[in-house]
């Protein structure tokens, strides 16, 4: 069956597919329709929906809920995200699995309620406190809204750990035709949790390791975890097998830079596209693959927190050039196209 | 002899070392007693197959030592949050909160506040013992007035840092808490009326009957650096002067509330509504359209573009669908931008529209320029529009208001450009279509489809009169 839905309710119509059993969360534009969603699906399945007094209370929700092996989820905005931190961190620490979604709006601070991709770093490199890594999955239509929130959910059951679905206020307020899925998903064991039975009341839920090398010994665990997780990254490529000039970039960005290979395909320019879909763990791998060593163009809505990343992971990478926004304001194709058109003619 | 209690674990061995039947707490603290009365009223009880355990932060995070049950540790001041969310997809099972006074009544009040302003189903112990012990005897928000500690050096000041905090008066104002009682383990008489209430709070959990709070008031000679039998006499002289022991509020003995039913339904009916056998058709040679749509808020702008959408979805075309939100959606201008192509369609934005909608003067003078060349605008031809259209675009003023008026249905002024477009060819998908996804846009009010199917078609006669034949 197919719908045509907004990119928020996507999300939720992912989530209740996936099986999810509790939603914590706290209003804030433009992420706010989840929670609408969340509050008309999850009480009609027999399942939980709490509008949390705040983030931290939302994200300490997930945690509490997390740790009885439930799938939990949250979704939030700049602000709210930055509050979520600790919770994540705990959650990482603990290893519970659970799923946030951001859509992400303009900063740092109160900034605006419109779309940028400043959150990147904060998803991708941790963003709380501590040695962790949080599985990120990039969306970059309404359908992957709700493919990838499934796709979030085993992961994160997979790897016990918390996975964010980094989206943009594009995203989540666009509508687009999606296909229903047919089929929710199992629950996944958890023999690990506390769920108040006498098979499970011996588990702990902690992240507290007062000695130093039993510490340690538990970061090594989660950054052998983090290594594995490298066989679960995606991608995708679009005209890139001939091409001579790469864009990359994920989410709405990705979108505007497919546009602008289109219209160079027509002018005669062999331009591609590199979209990473799964943004940790980076798919460096397929990077390299296809444009190591082309001329490339970042795009972003961010200050080069996703270029950094591009560049860290090339193999080669003589001929790297930036075109961001920020604020709020997007790329605009043209522009895409025209540095494009200096970098082939080597005026860039 | 000292009786072996019940309901901690046989040996610590979590807590390592070699005492394995010694706690870790000082001489004379208050946690090891108020945790040996937990484990023995879960006991008493048979709770701990079941009951799940968060414990905070502070002295207090390692209950997990001693109390046999399952064990969650929650960050500083988050065990009420961790709790609600344990007992939120736990609701049969007996959910306990240990916190200290830092840990619930600075850093963690307001979950704490709000859980049991929600009647959270938990049990919540709170350890009162007047200053943060663990991070080296700070002042909490419970220190009392003139009380010495290591950041009131000079005794607390309440004019600067506040009164003690009374939370068992705090909760009081509450509606939703069933059971608040103060209590004491400075000594034995104390101790006993301690375990009837920690026994209490816990029987209103094992029964579900809702939020139940006791706070303990718990010496901690080694932070007010005193003998602990000295300090247990002093401690109860002094602390009961500010907090007073006693029942606050039992409402054990009534039922629990029941939530409001809601209907229940499948996933599958929940995110119905879509259609059945529709596929997107590749067509790379069909030529993507861009549609700008704006005007104010509340002339049906976005559903304007929705219907376009839609009727774009049913044959078969790829679509999406952008609006203007936030305070935009809220008074002053609104617009969404549609595009439909034969293929996945990029940027969802449109920087340069084929075609622009504009139903108010505002839209028309910030979107017209941007129109791309051979594009069309069309525009309110009531409003006023003295500004320059770019060159290469066809500009047509259209009288959508008096159309809409003239069938009886002031606000239908969009379905009147829906007709418009149609009219001009500007909509290239199949009318019925166009027509189907009107009747649809307007299923929650049924008697309004008959008179926009009028506007509809007087718009395109319009167009078809005054436009087309020139």
């Amino acid at each position: 069956m197919r719908k045509f839905v907004r990119g928020n309710e996507a999300v939720m119509i992912g989530a209740v597919y996936a099986g999810v059993d509790a939603y914590f969360g706290y209003p804030i534009t433009p992420a706010s329709e989840i929670a609408h969603a969340a509050s008309e699906y999850l009480p009609c399945l027999g399942k939980e929906f709490l509008q949390a007094e705040c983030e931290t209370g939302s994200a300490n929700m997930m945690y509490g809920a997390a740790s009885a092996g439930k799938k939990v989820m949250s979704a939030s905005s700049g602000p709210g995200m930055s509050l979520m931190q600790e919770g994540i961190s705990y959650m990482a620490g603990a290893q519970l699995p659970g799923v946030i979604v951001d859509i992400m709006r303009a900063g740092p601070g109160l900034g605006n309620i419109w779309p940028e991709q400043g959150d990147y770093n904060q998803a991708v490199k941790g963003g709380g406190h501590g040695n962790y890594k949080n599985i990120v999955l990039a969306p970059a239509s309404v359908q992957e809204m709700c493919d990838l929130t499934i796709l979030a959910f085993d992961l994160s059951f997979k790897y016990r750990n918390p996975a964010i679905i980094l989206a943009d206020a594009v995203l989540g307020q666009m509508m687009e035709s999606i296909v229903i899925p047919k089929k929710v998903s199992d629950a996944p064991p958890s023999e690990w949790a506390v769920k108040g039975d006498a098979e499970t009341k011996n588990n702990l839920i902690c992240s507290i390791y007062m000695d130093v090398d039993g510490q340690e010994k538990h970061n090594v665990l989660l950054n052998k975890k983090y290594e594995e997780m490298e066989d679960d990254a995606r991608a995708e490529s679009y005209l890139t097998d001939d091409a001579d000039l790469i864009f990359t970039g994920y989410g709405t960005s990705a979108r505007i830079a497919r546009s602008a290979v289109d219209i160079l395909r027509e002018k005669g320019i062999k331009a591609g596209l590199f979209r990473p879909i799964t943004l940790f763990p980076f798919p460096s791998k397929e990077l390299n693959a296809c444009a190591s060593g082309k001329k490339i163009i970042v795009t972003e809505m961010s200050n080069g927190q996703y270029r950094d990343d591009v560049v860290l992971h090339l193999e080669n990478k003589e001929q790297v050039m930036s075109v961001s926004r920020m604020g709020g304001n997007l790329p605009k194709v043209s522009a895409l196209v025209e540095a494009a058109e200096k970098m082939m003619e080597g005026r860039a | 002899m000292i009786k072996r209690s019940t309901g901690l674990y046989e040996e610590f061995t979590r807590k390592g070392g070699t005492a394995m039947r010694a706690t870790h707490y000082c001489a004379g603290c208050g946690h090891g007693i108020i945790l040996k009365l937990i484990g023995e009223a879960m006991a008493d009880l048979d709770m701990h197959d079941d009951a799940v355990f968060v414990g905070p932060v502070g002295c207090a995070t390692f209950c997990y030592y001693y109390v046999d049950c399952g064990h969650i540790s929650a960050p500083h001041g988050r065990a009420s949050a961790v709790a609600t969310g344990v007992s939120r997809v736990l609701p049969d099972k007996p959910v306990i909160a240990y916190q200290g006074d830092g840990d619930l009544g600075a850093i963690g009040f307001n979950n704490a506040f709000q859980a049991a302003n929600r009647g959270d189903n938990f049990a919540l112990f709170f350890v009162n013992n007047a200053l943060y012990a663990m991070t080296g005897g700070q002042m909490a928000p419970t220190t009392l007035a003139g009380q010495v500690t290591t950041t009131t050096p000079y005794g607390r000041d309440i004019v600067k840092t506040g009164y003690p905090l009374k939370v068992c008066e705090v909760f009081e104002t509450l509606e939703a808490p069933v059971y608040i009682e103060r209590v004491s383990v400075a000594d034995t008489k104390r101790i006993m009326q301690a375990k009837k209430a920690i026994k209490k709070a816990l029987k209103i959990q094992k029964e579900k009957k809702g939020f139940a709070f006791v706070e303990i008031l718990s010496p901690c000679p080694n932070n007010m650096r005193t003998d602990p039998v000295k300090e247990a006499e002093r401690f109860t002289e002094i602390m009961e002067r500010t907090y007073p022991l006693g029942n606050f509020r039992d409402r054990s003995g009534e039922a629990a509330p029941v939530p409001e039913k809601v209907p229940i339904r499948t996933e599958k009916e929940l995110t119905a509504g879509g259609r059945e056998g529709i596929a997107t058709k590749n067509d790379p040679s069909f030529k993507e359209r861009k549609f700008k749509f704006s005007g104010f808020g509340g002339q049906g702008i976005l559903s304007l573009g929705l219907v376009v959408a839609e009727a774009a979805v049913s044959d078969g075309k790829y679509v999406s669908w952008m609006p203007s939100y936030g305070p935009e959606q809220r008074g002053g201008s609104a617009s969404c931008s549609v595009i439909v192509g034969g293929k996945e369609i990029g940027s969802p934005t449109i920087d340069d529209p084929d075609v622009l909608v504009a139903m108010n003067q505002p839209s028309l003078e910030r979107f017209a320029s941007s129109v791309k060349e051979g594009g069309v605008i069309l525009f309110e031809s009531s409003i006023k529009a003295d500004i320059a259209l770019p060159a290469g675009v066809k500009a047509v003023p259209f009288p959508a208001s008096s159309i809409a008026n003239e069938n009886g249905v002031p606000k239908a002024g969009n379905t009147a450009f829906l007709g418009a477009m149609a009219g001009m060819g500007l909509l290239p998908f199949k009318e019925k279509d166009v027509t189907d996804a009107l009747a649809e846009s307007l299923s929650a009010r049924p008697l309004l489809v008959e008179p926009n199917m009028k506007v509809f078609e007087a718009a395109k006669k319009w167009i078809s009169d005054n436009v087309c034949r020139k």
